[in-house]
């Protein structure tokens, strides 16, 4: 059985079995990021999240971040699992692991691979905050567009 | 005909996730002042994906292809 290394999914996410997908012999290191539901942003309080993702395309672009690593940092070795629904606080909503030969890759690679999450994979996140919900709508998360009609901010 | 896709606020201000489009405008750009027309909505920040790939406002239509409206993502 092959599990795929990148992935969408309406369920919990185990931490170990996306490790596992880039354990492998020539390893020494592997770097793991989880990204879990915050409860207080800037003094304002979540209930819980919502996310949403244009799946097909979103397994496509993430694997794309996996191309790009391979690119960028030879022997490094990726899995990406996000999920999406309805997401509780603390809950994990991406799991990176990145293995590569030395630890200084992996770190590297590991990093990468969020920023470019928040670039280009199509998937949105919409926030229930205690008085009301709003999509959020830019990669700092500090910028909800409830009219669609957002500032533009150059990245 | 073509295949509509809207995500986040966007399916909520249109009011369906998925709409089916008869005419076949020959770029995105043109579709686009289409569907702002249509919906009363802005497109101005939204990507363009066409068969699941991005694409420019410049790139040309045809018939059978999905087309997927993408406001700034927030995954992660």
């Amino acid at each position: 059985m092959t599990e795929p290394l990148f992935a969408i999914t309406d369920r919990p996410i185990s931490v170990e079995d996306v490790m596992k997908k880039v354990m492998r012999p020539e390893a020494g290191a592997v770097a793991v990021f989880a990204g879990t539901v915050r409860e207080w942003t800037n003094g304002k309080r979540t209930l819980f999240l919502q996310y949403e993702a244009y799946v097909s395309m979103a397994e496509k672009m993430l694997a794309q971040v996996g191309a790009e690593i391979v690119e960028k940092w030879p022997g490094a070795k990726t899995a990406i699992t996000h999920r999406i629904g309805k997401l509780e606080i603390g809950d994990i909503a991406v799991v990176i692991a990145v293995s590569s030969p030395h630890r200084a890759e992996a770190y590297e690679a590991n990093r990468y691979a969020i920023e470019r999450i928040k670039q280009i994979v199509p998937i949105w996140k919409k926030e229930q905050w205690e008085d009301g919900s709003a999509w959020v709508g830019d990669q700092l998360e500090t910028t909800a567009y409830p009219s669609g009609k957002p500032e533009v901010k150059e990245g | 005909m073509i295949r509509l896709l809207f995500f986040a606020h966007l399916g909520e201000q249109v009011g369906e996730r998925e709409v089916t489009w008869l005419h076949v405008p020959e770029t995105v750009k043109k579709l686009k002042d289409e569907v702002e027309e249509r919906y009363g909505v802005s497109l101005g920040r939204v990507m363009t994906a066409v068969n699941e790939e991005y694409a420019c406002d410049e790139a040309p239509l045809h018939e059978g292809d999905t087309v997927a409206f993408i406001p700034p993502v927030s995954g992660g």
